[in-house]
């Protein structure tokens, strides 16, 4: 059952030398309880992606275009609160219809009426009629959705552990009342007593002794102070945890076990992932499925096996070889040519192609789209390596 | 050679063997400030009794989690941080020795002779504390280091080419066509071509490969023998590092330039050095040849450290050691093994000797710990 469904996603910052296009056209879906890892050098878009998709985006920056679908199973008593959002409602499997993306409009009954958006028609389409039994899930677009709804989304549907969180802790409050306030914030309903107790349990699942919530983060190392982000990140019970570089700073054997246990924790809860960062080896470890970044665009995705073993993108395949590894032969790395792409005015074509060996005439011209290769891998690419 | 007066500069040149650095003993500590107004008595031992030897064109990696003394131990050897005690030998130095006034003129040159070669170990190798004037400023020409950040280490008000001149100004060497001359060689070498592109360039209007590119050519100009690299790629973009290492690499063969190479990414480590130390809270724990540290670790830190690494594989399953703790600061640290604290196989007799010492345990393979 997928919970997350980004479908031609563009978001693009305004800059005084010109628009950085640092998230282009993606898509990609996500699995309930699926970890995806996203790939790529400094500078493609990965923390770009991430913010677009929590809408925790500065005031330069602005979606073009897309649509992020948050997925929940249809329960008739919870569709008052969907009047008014854009949707994509999905039938049940054998019920043969069409998903219909739309405005939720009226509810009639037991019915959804929903008005599919205009598409560059001319005529306004007729609403369509659902009724509560056909349904199986409703995708809240989060795209369109005003910032007083988003905040329902944050935290207690998506959270987010940021790059270099660690460092953010307010020095003068103890980390237990930081991780309060933010509970208190977001679920109002729940007392400070079972708020307490939560982080209590929360610390100990991460690692951390209960009694560090009277501590003040300049007691904590750098991996103590990791670990609470993570408490934090996991306090409101989201159903999915964006990760940017989540153990970068981190020494490798303090990394090594918070990786593991977040893993753990994953599994536990049934969670959803997406950990991001440029360290391939980090990310094969932690996810089912890679998404290869490069200039603002997904260039591959696949399960990790298949990343590693069968790369149908030339740059996804450089990345791997440009890796070296503790494992294995010793092997001479291959050096890519060039340098990343500027994001300002990005190569024609395929963004790809000044370093590309495989590049033909074609790729300086047309842009590629994503592709399926085999089952479950798809690449944007015109001269794929399978 | 504390007496100030002095006449008669000797210079010795030493002859080639295969090892070109030696460091003895070596250690380094920082007093820690406890309070506003105590000077306080605790001291952070950042490196403690390290001795180690980099071969002629050898590079040995210098590896361990952070604040274990790595930059301190590569600052001494290039001289930017004096030690507190111990000694480091470069061989091929010329070791300029100011010499007492003498009376008698007889007596002159003999005296002047023994006091010159009491500073150079017979197998021809200076203590580099004694450089002073001109031999100090050829050791600075003969030795170099390359920083972790091509964004600080470089200065923001200079153009490239000034950056990568300057060494040849200081040292007064060339004319200025010979010193453009050799400023586009260079420029060649590391791969920032055609260099008319980049030599009017300042270093903010580079990406961070090519800034480490000119620090790399900077670091070079002069002919170095020996070069202390500190994480000179940990900055850079995947595909950035890799041709940065592999230029490394090339004028290590191409120049026979040694490398204390410094870095805290073990795979990088392999790829990489000849030979690796791995350091943990100022002390070397194990010393070997690269595939033997990293296929057959011995001491109980190595062995968690190489099996915390992440492998990119997924077809590889890794067996984790757990430790126990994380990494504390080396102040004041008990007379015994550093690692106790947090090591699984720690005995009775670890918790009542002191650090043991680094062993050859055959093969050039070194290992401090009481149970291997
Ligand atoms: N607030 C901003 N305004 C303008 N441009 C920005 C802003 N934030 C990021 N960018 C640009 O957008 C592009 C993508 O940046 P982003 O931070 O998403 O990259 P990243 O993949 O997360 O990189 P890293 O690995 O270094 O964290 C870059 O070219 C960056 O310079
Ligand atoms: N100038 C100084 N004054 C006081 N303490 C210092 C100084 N320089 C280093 N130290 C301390 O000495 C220890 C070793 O530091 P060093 O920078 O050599 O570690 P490192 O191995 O290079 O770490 P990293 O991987 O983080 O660069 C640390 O505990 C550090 O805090
Ligand atoms: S589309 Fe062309 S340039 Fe782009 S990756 Fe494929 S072969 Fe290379
Ligand atoms: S000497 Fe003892 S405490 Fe130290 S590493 Fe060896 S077993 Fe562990
Ligand atoms: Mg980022
Ligand atoms: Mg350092």
């Amino acid at each position: 059952m997928a919970l997350l469904e980004v479908k031609d996603l563009s978001m693009h910052y305004w800059t005084r030398k010109g628009e950085v296009k640092a998230v282009d056209e993606v898509g990609f879906s996500l699995e309930k309880g699926e970890s995806l890892g996203l790939v790529g050098e400094s500078g493609c878009g990965k923390t770009s992606m991430a913010l677009t998709l929590l809408k925790l985006l500065p005031e330069n920056a602005k979606i073009l275009k897309g649509h992020i679908f948050f997925y929940k199973e249809f329960q008739p008593q919870t569709a008052n609160a969907l009047l008014g959002e854009m949707v994509n409602l999905v039938p049940q499997k054998a019920n043969g219809r069409a998903s219909t993306l739309g405005r939720l409009t009226r509810i009639e009954g037991e019915k959804l009426l929903v008005q599919p958006a205009r598409n560059g028609a001319t005529k306004a389409p007729s609403p369509v009629s659902f009724s509560f039994s056909e349904i199986a899930q409703v995708g809240l677009d989060l795209v369109p959705l005003r910032e007083e709804r988003m905040q329902r989304v944050r935290w207690k549907g998506i959270s987010m552990i940021f790059q270099a969180a660690m460092n953010s802790w307010n020095p003068v409050y103890r980390v237990g009342d930081q991780i309060l306030e933010a509970m208190q914030t977001h679920l109002p309903k729940t007392s400070v007593q079972q708020s307490k107790k939560r982080i209590a349990e929360l610390f100990q699942m991460v690692g951390l002794d209960p009694r560090m919530m009277e501590r003040y983060p300049h007691e904590y190392s750098g991996g103590m102070k990791q670990r609470a982000v993570i408490a934090m990140a996991l306090s409101c019970d989201p159903e999915l945890i964006i990760a940017d570089e989540p153990t970068t700073a981190l020494d490798v054997i303090v990394q090594d076990k918070i990786l593991r246990e977040m893993r753990q924790i994953q599994k536990q809860l049934h969670m959803s992932m997406i950990y991001i960062s440029h360290d391939i080896a980090v990310i094969a470890e932690v996810s089912e499925k890679i998404g290869v970044m490069y200039g603002g665009k997904l260039v591959e995705l696949a399960d990790t096996q298949t990343i590693f073993e069968r790369p149908a993108h030339p740059y996804t395949k450089a990345l791997m070889s440009s890796f070296p590894n503790l494992k294995g032969e010793k092997k001479k790395l291959e050096a890519l040519p060039g340098e990343p792409p500027d994001l300002i005015s990005p190569p024609t074509g395929c963004r790809f192609h000044p370093r590309c060996p495989y590049a033909t005439e074609v790729c300086k011209e047309k842009d590629p789209v994503l592709e399926v290769r085999q089952p479950g891998q798809v690449a944007a690419c015109w001269n794929p390596l399978h | 050679m504390s007496n100030p007066e002095q006449t008669n500069p000797v210079i010795i040149e030493t002859d080639r063997s295969t090892s070109l650095v030696r460091i003895q003993n070596l250690s380094k500590t920082f007093p820690v400030a406890s309070g506003f107004f105590r000077k306080g008595n605790s001291f952070i031992h950042a490196v403690d009794d390290i001795s180690f030897e980099v071969g002629e064109g050898e590079i040995l990696g210098l590896i361990g989690e952070s604040g274990c003394g790595k930059t301190t131990t590569g600052k001494l050897l290039v001289k930017l941080e004096t030690p507190t005690s111990g000694q480091v030998f470069l061989k091929n130095t010329h070791v300029e020795v100011k010499l007492p006034k003498q009376k008698a003129g007889v007596a002159k040159a003999t005296s002047a002779k023994t006091k010159a070669i009491s500073l150079v170990t017979s197998d021809g190798f200076a203590d580099i504390a004694h450089l002073r004037g001109r031999s100090l400023k050829l050791f600075r020409r003969n030795v170099q280091m390359i920083f972790q950040d091509p964004y600080e280490s470089l200065n923001p008000r200079m153009t490239i080419y000034d950056i990568c001149a300057e060494p040849l100004s200081v040292q007064s060497i060339g004319s200025l066509m010979e010193r453009e001359a050799r400023v586009a060689e260079l420029m060649d070498l590391v791969g920032l071509t055609p260099p008319e592109t980049f030599l009017f360039r300042y270093p903010h209007e580079l990406s961070g490969g090519q800034r480490q590119r000119v620090a790399i050519a900077r670091a070079m100009i002069l002919n170095p023998s020996f070069i202390v690299a500190d994480e000179p790629t940990s900055m850079l973009d995947v595909s950035i590092r890799t041709g940065v290492m592999n230029l490394m690499l090339e004028l290590r063969e191409k120049f026979k330039i040694s490398y204390l190479y410094i870095t805290h990414d073990l795979a990088v480590a392999r790829y990489m050095c000849d030979r690796i130390a791995v350091m943990y809270l100022g002390k070397i724990v194990e010393m070997g040849q690269t595939e033997d540290i990293i296929q057959n670790p011995q001491h109980p830190y190595t062995r968690a450290l190489i099996s915390a690494v992440p492998i990119p594989d997924p077809s590889v399953r890794r067996q984790p050691m757990e430790l126990k703790g994380g990494v504390t600061k080396p102040i004041n640290p008990k007379p015994r093994c550093r690692f106790y604290e947090r090591c699984p196989m720690a005995t009775q007799r670890c918790a009542t000797s002191d650090h043991p010492p680094l062993e050859d345990k055959g093969s050039g393979h070194s290992v401090a710990c009481y149970e291997v």
